[in-house]
């Protein structure tokens, strides 16, 4: 290897940093854009479907942390009713081994990483919160039927026009504050 | 009349703002000299081999990410490896191919946080360390869009991986692959001959040969030292026979060394990444036909990977029932820690940092 | 006859006493001076962090005021509001007194930089001079703050400090004496005035000496291992939390600029271009060097302490000294007329010694054969 010295090393160094100035930058103007995340997230906020849980408690057995608390009794012949339902997201790991244990399909990772709450005892979702509303969304994690309504996830290979993430050169600080941009 | 002189230690703290981790090293110095250096570990220790013996083998899984947590598919597949030793399980051939896709992938995102975070401590204030965070952030992209995280994955399981890629994973890894040569030049360009990283870097901390090899490092560690040792090549687990790279040694063992067995194995990574574009099977099952609670027969079984930090092993001791008896973790990176007093005595303060940072450990793995 | 020499002789003819009209625009000077240095000093934090966000691919700080100009006042603030903390080990004379030695000299530089024509607050004719003199009252400063901190890495800090800026002296003195020497005088006005060709071009070599040794004068990258982050957490300053800290900060930002200026002053040619007003050429001057100095921070990893020391010893002070005596000779023996001979023998005596130099490049410490 033949060492350049006299300094040459340095400027081409500092060449290429400041070939770096003139290339948009990375990062987004974060509460005002936000990147979309992929199909597969595995996010907080799951949602369970209870017309399709049958009580099996395969999930409670699946989670590693014991998280799941599930509560039936008997109604018809073979069939159990669901008295209660309730997962613990802040213990949660969110490693989705409940989800892909459950042989019904019955319950989904959700979308949302931005959910900070103040009470500990808020972060235990009972089976009202677990509810599917238009808000409340599952994401398509070992559930491919959701992946259709969900939007492509932004890569940062791709250029903004590809859906990617890159900026313009100079971008003007956004000053609005509300969701979107 | 001799001087009455007390020796002077110097606390680098859990909190320090360049050892990888809460890492404590306890300094005994002679004005800047370094006489001698001594680790005290202990501090991130989550009891993982003890909660391993409570679980069932598939959610031992989401454990072992959490052990090196910078590259935490390869954790994954060297305990299903030895999982699938142990049970006899064999591997379709797409997952074979998805997993040495993504040990490579590992690998890279591995080198460039290493790599970056050398440069760091070197003092070039964070542009490197951006740098090769824009190509691992591509990286940790294609992963997020085929497991849903983006540091903890969770992909690989005892017998396959977990689901199929999507469809869209495939040209954007094309993409990635072809401008990756051009990314790495670039940071050659950048750090390769500067002089003040060579003045820094050459002749530092040299790690000779025989201590090498008698302390048991491994990985770049022990590459940089100029012992040609790669399990991939030594000792080939999963399909590794089938392509076609090379293992970068380096001379002398100093601290260039292991930073240029570095760049040159990420190299080495993207031409295993494009053989295995090319050779990949269209379809085919990703995942054989293992039970959720299955019941491997009693015995024990070692399984070892080249990870990007070293030779990583799992050695699981099974008595027949759905939890593993005894799982313990063979980490490289405490392995290599313990070479830290050989290369850093004699040397200044400053210098133990780079050294240091060299070695490139993770706290995760060493207190598992 | 500066601008404040004017308004002196307006007031006494205007009536007022002597001792009026001496203090009067002595007042006004100084006044101007704190005000506009503190506020560059302001801008310039908030260019360097956007400038360094930018060489590292991302936005710098752009929410507070437009484009994020009120960033640093935010920050000011902020120290202001943040609890005193004073180590109870501490010798606690020299942890309250260490802010303001190693602040206020970097205010007294600016009272010998000239903006424009005519625009100086004292016209020393040894202006250089007093500018390395009073710079080198921080030293102490900083290192009364690392030894009255009680701690180990501010003590490792400090003992570089002495070592580091001590040795850069040197080479920075050696390069004044050669601008001295073409110019006839140590006063910035005339030096500005004498360039009709800007010093960077004439002696090439003594500008990049000055260069680097400023760049050591004030720690900034590569030599700033006196707060390198990743070694010794914070350097001198560890310890220091609130308005101190914040005089560190300010202080050091602020010989920043007062050596940016320097250098813009000495060897680029002070306030003198063809269309703009003289101030706007001299800002400009300024943030050009100042930015530069940015580049270099955002590219270069730093030198060992006793690599930077080499570097001064071995490879700055006698290259400094065979430009002094290579000017000399020059000065003595080319005529005023044909300056442009000197820029390119000079040019020619600058790549044959760094080349010679360069061979002083050695790596690996003696232990390894590269």
């Amino acid at each position: 290897m033949k060492f350049e010295r006299y300094g040459i090393g340095i400027a081409k160094g500092m060449a290429l940093t400041l070939k770096h100035l003139f290339r948009p930058p990375l990062t987004v103007q974060y509460p005002d854009e936000k990147l979309v995340v992929s199909k597969r997230i595995r996010g907080n906020e799951l949602v369970w479907f209870p017309d399709r849980c049958t009580g099996c408690g395969t999930c409670t057995k699946a989670c590693l942390q014991g998280n799941i608390i599930l509560v039936t009794h008997r109604g018809e012949p073979n069939k159990f009713i669901v008295d209660k339902f309730e997962l613990d997201s802040g213990r949660c790991i969110f490693c989705g081994l409940c989800v892909e244990s459950c042989p019904y399909d019955a319950l989904a990772m959700g979308l949302e990483y931005e959910c900070a709450k103040y009470r500990r005892g808020e972060t235990i979702l009972d089976k009202d919160k677990l509810k599917l509303t238009d808000q409340h969304q599952p994401s398509a994690y070992y559930r491919p039927q959701f992946a259709a309504k969900l939007p492509k996830q932004s890569l940062l290979i791709y250029d903004k026009k590809d859906g990617g993430q890159k900026l313009n050169l100079f971008p003007l600080s956004k000053r609005k504050r509300g969701p979107g941009a | 009349m001799p001087i009455k002189t007390e020796p002077f230690y110097l606390n680098l703290g859990p909190q320090h703002p360049s050892t990888h981790g809460v890492f404590r090293l306890r300094v005994e110095l002679d004005g800047e000299v370094i006489v001698n250096v001594e680790p005290i570990i202990g501090y991130l220790h989550r009891g993982i081999e003890k909660l391993a013996e409570t679980r069932t083998y598939t959610q031992v899984i989401p454990l072992t990410d959490r052990l090196d947590y910078v590259a935490s598919m390869t954790n994954n597949l060297a305990y299903c490896l030895s999982v699938e030793k142990l049970a006899g399980i064999k591997v379709p051939e797409r997952a074979e191919y998805l997993r040495v896709i993504f040990s490579e992938l590992m690998r890279l995102a591995n080198h460039f946080l290493a790599i970056g975070a050398f440069l760091n401590d070197c003092g070039a204030l964070a542009t490197p360390l951006i740098y090769m965070w824009r190509e691992r952030e591509k990286i940790v992209d294609l992963c997020e869009m085929t497991c849903g995280q983006r540091l903890l994955f969770n992909y690989m399981r005892v017998g396959g991986v977990s689901q199929d890629v999507p469809e869209e994973f495939m040209p954007a890894l094309k993409k990635f692959v072809a401008e990756m040569p051009k990314f790495i030049g670039e940071y050659e360009q950048l750090i390769k001959q500067n002089e003040i990283f060579l003045a820094r870097t050459k002749g530092v901390g040299i790690l000779p040969k025989e201590t090498a090899i008698n302390i048991g490092a491994s990985g770049p560690v022990l590459r940089g030292s100029g012992v040609n040792w790669d399990i991939r090549k030594k000792d080939p687990y999963s399909i590794y026979e089938r392509f076609d790279f090379e293992v970068p040694t380096g001379e002398v063992g100093d601290c260039y060394d292991r930073f240029w067995v570095r760049l040159r194995e990420m190299r080495q990574s993207v031409r295993i990444l494009e053989q295995a574009i090319v050779q990949i099977p269209a379809k085919g099952p990703t995942w054989a036909d293992v039970p959720q609670f299955f019941r491997p027969p009693a015995g024990e079984a070692y399984g070892h990977i080249e990870a990007p930090k070293g030779n990583l092993g799992f050695y699981v001791v099974s008595d027949g029932s759905i939890a593993p008896y005894r799982v313990h973790i063979f980490p490289p990176s405490l392995i290599n820690v313990t070479a830290l007093a050989d290369m850093a005595i004699g040397w200044k303060v400053a210098d133990l940092i780079i050294i240091f940072g060299s070695i490139d450990v993770v706290l995760g793995e060493i207190d598992r | 006859m500066t601008l404040l020499d004017q308004f002196q002789k307006m007031l006494m003819t205007a009536g007022l006493p002597d001792w009026a009209a001496y203090l009067v625009p002595a007042l006004v000077g100084i006044i101007l001076i704190i005000a506009v240095s503190l506020t560059l000093v302001i801008i310039f934090i908030w260019w360097e962090r956007r400038l360094l966000g930018r060489f590292q691919l991302r936005l710098g700080p752009n929410r507070c005021g437009p484009e994020g100009i009120l960033q640093p006042v935010a920050t000011g603030l902020k120290l202001l509001l943040k609890e005193d903390i004073v180590p109870a080990k501490a010798d606690k004379i020299l942890h309250f007194l260490a802010p303001i030695v190693v602040f206020v000299p970097v205010l007294m530089i600016f009272a010998v930089v000239p903006v424009s024509e005519g625009a100086i607050l004292a016209n020393l004719n040894i202006g250089i001079v007093y500018v390395i003199a009073i710079s080198s009252i921080s030293t102490i400063g900083i290192f009364m703050a690392a030894w009255g901190s009680s701690n180990k890495f501010a003590l490792i800090s400090g003992m570089r400090t002495v070592a580091q800026m001590v040795s850069y002296e040197l080479p920075v003195v050696l390069s004044i004496v050669g601008v001295g020497l073409v110019t006839g005088s140590f006063s910035m006005l005339s030096i500005v005035q004498a360039q009709s060709i800007p010093f960077i071009l004439l002696m090439p070599l003594g500008g990049v000496i000055f260069f680097l040794g400023c760049l050591a004068e004030m720690n900034r990258s590569p030599f700033d291992l006196l707060e390198a982050d990743s070694e010794i957490v914070a350097g001198y300053h560890t310890e220091y939390s609130g308005m101190k800290f914040a005089m560190f900060f300010m202080g050091e930002y602020g010989v920043a600029l007062a050596y940016s200026a320097v250098i813009a002053t000495l060897f680029l040619g002070g306030w003198s271009g063809p269309l703009l007003p003289p101030v706007i050429w001299f800002l400009i001057k300024v943030v050009l060097v100042f930015s530069f100095t940015v580049w270099m921070r955002a590219t270069l990893p730093r030198l060992r302490v006793d690599q930077l020391m080499a570097f001064a010893w071995k490879g700055l002070l006698p290259m400094a000294v065979i430009n002094l005596v290579i000017i000399a000779i020059e000065v003595l023996v080319v005529p005023a007329s044909m300056l442009w001979l000197m820029v390119i023998l000079n040019f020619a005596f600058a790549a044959v010694l760094v080349l010679l130099w360069s061979r002083l490049f050695t790596l690996g410490g003696g232990r390894v054969e590269v």
